[in-house]
C-alpha cells in the first residue's frame, strides 16, 4: 500500500494542518511518513506545497516523482493545477473553488474552471462556503481533508479520532466544529465524485 | 520504543540533547532555524538548563560554542550555509585548536536557492578545515549520527560537521531515539595551551590535525554509514552521497538495484571503498547533492581517470537539488510525467503581508527618491528584500547580511548621491554596526534606513538583538542626533515620512532614519495567544 500526495495552497493558508491530521493517523496505524514542507521566503503568500507520502513499506525519497501522485489536495483552484505534471494518470484533484488572489495576473475564473473541467477525476469544492455555514471560516482546510478522505485508504474513523486528538488542546467546541467540517466535506465528496 | 514524527532539523536538535549537549549557539537562517527552535521549546534542554538563546550572527555563535567546548562540555552551533561564511574565521582556525568537550557544527545548504542568495557547498568548507563531515541521508541517520558525532568529536578532539540540506532539514519522517546520557562537568584541556594560536603553537596543531587525517579516513571505511550494496551488472557503479541515495532508490521501489552502489555519508571520503568500486565497473555515476566534490575529486584535473557521469559531463544538472526524476533520467529509465501546467497558471512570488510596516516605508522611500533616479538604494537580507519585485522596484542590492550600509558607503565614496541602505534591525545588529561606524569614521553621506520591525521576520519571527537599542546603539556609535529619526511607518504619517527622508538625503553625512513599527505576524500571534490566556 502507498498513497502520495500532492499537498497545495498558498503560503499562510495552512495546509501544513491538513498534513498533520493525516499524519497523526498514518503513525498512529504504524505506517511509514515522510512529509517535506516549504518553509522560509516563499511562507509569505508565495505558492507552497508539501509532498506527503505514505506506505506500508521504508520510503526512499522525500520527494514524489512526477507522475506518480495519486491525490492532489488543493485549498486554493489555481494552485491546484501547478502541479498537474506530478498527478498520474488515474490521480484524484481534490480542490476548494475559491480563489485566493493575491497576483495582478490570477486567470479569469472562467478560463480556470474550464482548466478544471478538464480533468477526468476531480472534486471540486466550495469548501469557504461550507465552514462558513458549519460556523467555522477558518476550518475549510478541514473540509478539503473530508473531501479528500474517501480517496485515502485509511478507515474515515482513524481521521476523525486524529481531528480529535489534534485540536484536544483548543476545547471541544473547535473539535467539533472540525469534525463537522471534516464529515461535510467528506458527504459532498461521496455525492460528487 | 515508538516512533517520533521529526523534521530532520528536529532529529539533530533532539539526538544533541539525548547525547547530553549543554548549549546551543546559532543566528536564524533557512533552513536550519528550526534545529534552535526545537531545543527552545523542549521540556528537556529547559530541565537540564541547556543555553539556547539566538547569537547575534553566526560568528560570535561559532565562538561561543567553542567556548563551551573549551570548558569541557558538548555545544552545537547552527546554521544556514551562508552563515558558515560568517564563522568562517573562528571555523577554520577551530579545527586546528580541536575541541575539548565534543563540538558539532551543523550546516544546513540550500540547493535550488529555495531561500538563500547562493547554493554553495559547506562540504568543501568542511574539506578545506580538515574536518568530519557527516552527511545523512534521512531522518534517522539525521538523529543516530548527531548522536554520535559528539563521541566522535571527542574521541579526535576535532569538531565534527553535519551537513544537511534543505529537504531533508524540512522534511519528517519517523525516528527511533537512544539513552539520554547526562551532560559533561567543566574539564579543561590537559594542555593549557591548546587554544593559543601563538604561530610556534598553531604550526604544532596543525601537523596534529594533519596526522588525524588518515585515522579518520581508515574510520570512514569501516563506517556503518558508508557501505558497499553489491550488484550483479557491473556496466555502471554508483557512487551515492547524503540524499541523492534516496533519490536512487526511489527508482528501485520493490525491485532491487542491478548496479553496484557506495553510499557515503562520512567524509573523509573511503578512498579504498571508491576504488573497488571504480575498478569493478565499465562507468561511474556519482550522485551528490549539492557542487561535484566527489566527481571532481575522482576526475581530477586532467580528467583521464574513464568514464566517470555526474554533473561535470551533463549526465546531471549542473545546478540545482536533485529528484527522483532527474536521477531515474541519469539512468536511462523512463520518466512518466502528469499532464502539463495549464498556461494560465500564473507564478505566485512571496510578498510582503497585508499592513507589513515595510510597505509604508518603501513607499515614503519611493516617494523621497522619486527626483534622484534610479540605482540608488542598497538593500540586505530578509523580508524587505522583497521590495526588489513589484509594485516597488524600490532597491538595488541585496548581497549579503550587512552589506547595504557598506556598500552604500562604496558608491558614495565613489561619487554616487545620494546614497540609501535598507535594512532591518536584526540584520543590523548582525553585521550592519561595523559598517554603520565606517560611515562615521569618515563622516561619508549615507541615509541609512533601520527598518525595526522588533523581529527576526523573514525566518519566523525571532528574538532581534537589536530590540529597544538601535538608538542607543547608534547615538553611541556617534550618529549626530539632529541626523537619527525614529518614524512611525503609517499611511498617515506618510506625508511627514517623505519630508524627513528628504531632508536626510540632502545631507552631506551619515544620517539614520529608523521606521519603527512591529512585524505584521509577531503582532497577530501575539494578539490571538492573549485571547486565548
Amino acid at each position: 500500500m502507498k498513497i502520495d500526495i500532492i499537498l497545495a495552497g498558498v503560503g499562510g493558508q495552512g495546509i501544513l494542518s491538513i498534513a498533520s491530521i493525516i499524519g497523526y493517523a498514518a503513525v498512529k496505524k504504524g505506517l511509514y511518513l515522510k512529509q517535506a514542507e516549504v518553509h522560509g521566503m516563499s511562507q509569505r503568500g508565495g505558492d507552497v506545497q508539501s509532498n506527503f507520502r505514505l506506505a506500508d513499506y521504508p520510503i526512499a525519497s522525500d520527494l514524489i516523482p512526477k507522475g506518480k501522485a495519486d491525490l492532489i489536495i488543493s485549498v486554493e483552484p489555481m494552485e491546484a493545477l501547478r502541479y498537474l505534471p506530478w498527478l498520474s494518470k488515474n490521480g484524484m484533484l481534490i480542490t476548494n473553488d475559491q480563489p485566493f488572489i493575491n497576483i495582478s495576473n490570477y486567470p479569469e475564473e472562467s478560463k480556470l474552471k474550464a482548466e478544471l473541467n478538464k480533468l477526468p477525476h476531480k472534486v471540486v469544492i466550495n469548501a469557504d462556503q461550507i465552514a462558513k455555514d458549519l460556523g467555522s471560516a477558518r476550518s475549510a482546510n478541514m473540509v478539503i481533508l473530508g473531501a479528500a478522505s474517501p480517496f485515502i485508504d485509511m478507515e474515515f474513523s482513524a481521521l476523525e479520532n486524529a481531528v480529535s486528538e489534534v485540536f484536544a488542546g483548543k476545547g471541544e467546541d473547535v473539535v467539533n466544529v472540525n469534525l463537522a467540517c471534516l464529515r461535510a466535506g467528506r458527504e459532498f465528496a461521496e455525492k460528487n465524485k | 520504543m515508538a516512533k517520533q514524527l521529526f523534521l530532520g532539523d528536529e532529529a539533530i536538535a533532539q539526538a544533541a540533547l539525548d547525547a547530553g549537549l549543554s548549549g546551543v549557539y546559532a543566528y536564524p537562517g533557512t533552513p536550519s532555524t528550526e534545529i534552535t527552535e526545537y531545543i527552545q521549546k523542549s521540556k528537556q534542554a529547559a530541565a537540564g538548563n541547556v543555553h539556547r538563546e539566538w547569537a547575534t550572527n553566526e560568528k560570535t555563535a561559532m565562538e561561543a560554542a567553542i567556548g563551551m567546548s573549551y570548558a569541557g562540555k558538548r555545544a552545537m552551533v547552527c546554521m544556514k550555509h551562508v552563515g558558515l561564511n560568517v564563522a568562517a574565521d573562528p571555523f577554520m582556525n577551530v579545527a586546528i585548536t580541536g575541541a575539548n568537550g565534543g563540538l558539532v557544527i551543523v550546516v544546513a545548504d540550500d540547493p535550488s536557492m529555495h531561500s538563500s542568495q547562493d547554493e554553495q557547498d559547506s562540504r568543501y568548507f568542511g574539506k578545506f578545515a580538515f574536518i568530519p563531515i557527516f552527511e545523512p541521508s534521512n531522518q534517522q541517520e539525521a538523529y543516530d549520527m548527531t548522536y554520535e558525532a559528539f563521541d566522535y568529536s571527542e574521541k579526535y578532539m576535532i569538531p565534527v560537521m553535519i551537513r544537511i540540506t534543505t529537504r531533508l532539514a524540512h522534511s519528517r519522517s519517523g525516528v527511533e531515539t537512544q539513552t539520554v546520557k547526562p551532560q559533561k562537568e567543566i574539564k579543561l584541556h590537559a594542555n593549557k595551551k591548546q587554544f593559543i594560536l601563538l604561530p610556534a603553537l598553531a604550526r604544532k596543531y596543525y601537523n596534529e590535525l594533519l596526522a588525524k587525517q588518515a585515522p579518520m579516513e581508515a574510520d570512514s571505511e569501516n563506517s556503518k554509514y558508508n557501505k558497499i550494496i553489491e550488484g550483479k551488472d557491473k556496466s555502471l557503479g554508483i557512487i551515492a552521497s547524503g540524499i541523492g541515495y534516496n533519490y536512487l532508490m526511489e527508482n528501485f521501489v520493490g525491485t532491487d538495484c542491478p548496479y553496484p552502489v557506495l553510499k557515503i555519508n562520512q567524509y573523509p571520503l573511503p578512498v579504498k571503498m571508491i576504488t573497488r568500486l571504480v575498478d569493478e565497473c565499465d562507468a561511474v555515476l556519482v550522485l551528490e547533492e549539492g557542487y561535484p566534490l566527489i566527481e571532481e575529486q575522482l576526475r581530477g584535473l586532467l580528467n583521464r581517470g574513464g568514464n566517470i557521469k555526474g554533473r561535470l559531463d551533463g549526465t546531471i544538472n549542473r545546478v540545482g537539488e536533485l529528484g527522483p526524476n532527474m536521477v531515474g533520467a541519469a539512468l536511462g529509465m523512463e520518466q512518466v510525467e502528469g499532464s502539463p501546467i495549464p498556461e494560465i497558471v500564473a507564478p505566485r512570488p512571496p510578498a510582503l503581508c497585508v499592513a507589513c510596516p515595510h510597505i509604508d516605508s518603501y513607499l515614503a522611500l519611493n516617494e523621497a527618491m522619486a527626483e534622484h533616479g534610479e540605482g540608488k538604494v542598497f538593500a540586505d537580507i530578509g523580508c524587505y528584500t522583497l521590495g526588489a519585485l513589484p509594485p516597488y522596484n524600490a532597491i538595488y542590492s541585496t548581497v549579503d547580511m550587512g552589506a547595504s550600509i557598506t556598500m552604500a558607503k562604496g558608491a558614495s565614496d565613489a561619487g554616487l548621491r545620494p546614497t540609501v541602505a535598507v535594512i532591518g534591525d536584526s540584520t543590523f545588529t548582525h553585521s550592519g554596526i561595523t559598517s554603520l561606524l565606517d560611515c562615521i569614521w569618515e563622516k561619508t553621506p549615507v541615509t541609512v534606513m533601520i527598518l525595526d520591525n522588533s523581529t527576526t521576520g523573514m525566518t519566523g519571527g525571532q528574538d532581534s538583538h537589536a530590540l529597544g537599542k538601535i538608538e542607543s546603539i547608534c547615538l553611541g556609535l556617534g550618529v549626530e542626533k539632529e541626523h537619527f529619526h525614529i518614524i512611525k511607518p503609517l499611511k498617515n504619517k506618510h506625508e511627514e515620512n517623505v519630508e524627513i527622508i528628504k531632508k536626510e538625503l540632502a545631507y552631506e553625512g551619515v544620517s539614520v532614519i529608523v521606521p519603527t513599527r512591529e512585524c505584521i505576524q509577531t503582532l497577530n500571534r501575539r494578539m490571538r495567544s492573549k485571547t486565548k490566556k
